[in-house]
């Protein structure tokens, strides 16, 4: 075996196909930033949900007097609903469940409201009383809150008991829709990668057809013959894949970090580490396919 | 060396058999023509004897392999065996003429020493060590068909077939071209030669097997092209 021969053979191949090369080069480039583009997103989606599902509580609305007659026909909770409450969340049954709890009255209530809707017109027209008094309860594990709104559920003077996850998961749900679109396109950009790779090579194996006729005839190797071909292939996956990789540098670095990091301070985001750690898969997913492309492709054009 | 026996080759849709019960022994060291009109078989089987096409029945033996039950990874280590040359040279034209010979090397894993070594001495055989660094634009056909020779014979085949090596060339040169087989022949290598050339073959004086319509009808030792048909 002679690896300066087979690569200069190689060499030679990729100058004369140097156009479909590029854009082999450029479709594996772009299908596989968006694989890795999906891939750390999920990986971002999972973080949040670590961080946000630790933080997210399980609130008991009390009744009001303003909330719906068939939920609260008595009006507002007494001090009775409170006491009944904190009762059952300090008893034996809910208590090794609870990391913390605390409770909010109408006016602490009106506090949060306004200083989170500062700016919007709804913050002048609410009245304190309009709040729910609430309990905030904090679990140890987030995936128990059933068994905290199971145990308030019909309860007479609770309005609702809310699990905040709910409202996160339409977030994460919407975050993993935008993955699944980022992997169906890279799914359909790899395989016109893998297409264009086979014909690539099939025209390769056009032009050099003098050259691997006299290989026939004087007795080279089957695989001789067809690895300048797969070589070809797989240089031009690993080049493609490699300015995938640069471009999730790119987006790691300059719009996760640079902007959204900046812009949402309290949010923990993928790093340069994640996407190191992404790359050998992607050099690999890139030199795998092309080589199986090429190889197929180069097998069927070259019988015995 | 070569045992071919009963080969029949038809080709689908083709109205009758290209080969049609062949038997033919070649001895080591023999210079045989096999000749007969176009159509008559002689391609079929020169490709037979190479394994670039199976027989559709009948048994071929050549080097001591059979050809028909050998499988496919070993086809090109046994055509390494063989030197084969051309009507149409079928040299690379961005090469120069060292580096066709060096290419077929090359190609089957010889080392760089070896090479360096085989392909002057084997220009040096067919007469053109001075030609090493042209490229085959700049032969003439009969300098062109010495390095597809030479190409041929630099790995010491024990079979040389040739299918029709004169079909493009002057009655000098083909002249020039029969010395240096002959030369080949000499050293111990099998030729099996393909030609219309009734002058060669009148002058040749050698076992000539001649084909019509896929069946053999002459094969004679010492012989001619035979008679105007």
């Amino acid at each position: 075996m002679r690896f300066s021969f087979v690569f200069s053979e190689m060499g030679i191949a990729i100058k004369r196909n140097l156009s479909m090369v590029i854009s082999v080069i450029l479709v594996t480039f772009i299908s596989l930033t968006f694989v890795g583009t999906a891939g750390l997103l999920q990986q971002q989606i999972s973080s949040m949900k670590t961080y946000w599902y630790d933080k997210a509580q399980v609130a008991v609305y009390l009744c009001t007097k303003t909330s719906p007659q068939d939920i609260c026909p008595q009006g507002e909770a007494s001090k009775d609903v409170q006491n009944t409450v904190k009762e059952r969340l300090e008893s034996t049954t809910l208590a090794p469940y609870i990391d913390k709890y605390y409770f909010e009255n109408h006016q602490q209530a009106y506090k949060t409201f306004q200083k989170e809707f500062k700016d919007n017109a709804v913050a002048k027209y609410v009245t304190p009383a309009q709040l729910n008094e609430t309990f905030w309860i904090n679990l140890k594990d987030s995936n128990q809150a059933p068994i905290i709104i199971e145990s308030f559920n019909g309860l007479s003077g609770i309005e609702e008991v809310k699990d905040q996850r709910t409202y996160l998961d339409q977030i994460f749900s919407m975050l993993n829709i935008a993955s699944l679109a980022a992997i169906s396109i890279a799914g359909l950009m790899l395989f016109s990668a893998v297409l264009l790779i086979s014909t690539t090579i099939r025209l390769s194996a056009v032009m050099r057809r003098r050259e691997i006729g006299i290989m026939r005839l004087v007795g080279a190797s089957n695989f001789y013959i067809q690895l300048p071909f797969i070589l070809e292939g797989v240089v031009a996956g690993v080049i493609g894949s490699l300015l995938a990789g640069g471009a999730i540098f790119a987006i790691v670095q300059f719009f996760v970090q640079g902007f959204l990091a900046e812009s949402l301070p309290f949010t923990s985001f993928v790093g340069i580490p994640d996407a190191l750690a992404l790359l050998p898969g992607l050099v690999l997913v890139g030199a795998g396919l092309a080589a199986v492309a090429a190889a197929s492709s180069i097998r069927r054009y070259l019988r015995v | 060396m070569i045992s071919i026996s009963q080969v029949t080759k038809a080709y689908r849709g083709a109205p009758r058999a290209a080969l049609d019960e062949i038997s033919l022994e070649i001895d080591k060291g023999e210079f045989v023509f096999l000749v007969g009109a176009s159509g008559s078989g002689k391609s079929s089987l020169m490709r037979m004897i190479l394994r670039e096409d199976l027989p559709t029945s009948g048994s071929i033996h050549v080097l001591g392999e059979n050809l028909v039950g050998i499988p496919n990874r070993r086809v090109p280590h046994f055509r390494r065996k063989l030197g084969v040359v051309f009507q149409d040279f079928r040299l690379l034209p961005n090469k120069t003429a060292a580096q066709n010979v060096a290419f077929s090397l090359e190609v089957i894993g010889k080392s760089a020493g070896f090479i360096t070594e085989a392909v002057p001495e084997v220009l040096r055989l067919v007469g053109l060590e001075d030609k090493a660094n042209s490229l085959p634009s700049e032969l003439s056909g009969g300098e062109q068909q010495r390095i597809a020779l030479a190409r041929a014979i630099v790995n010491k085949p024990a079979i040389l077939l040739a299918d029709e090596p004169t079909g493009n060339l002057d009655p000098a040169t083909s002249e020039g071209i029969m010395a240096l087989l002959d030369r080949i022949n000499l050293a111990g290598t099998t030729i099996v030669m393909a030609t219309h050339d009734r002058g060669i073959v009148d002058r040749g004086r050698k076992r000539v097997v001649e084909l019509s319509q896929g069946k053999i009808i002459r094969d004679e030792r010492s012989s001619g092209y035979g008679l105007e048909r």
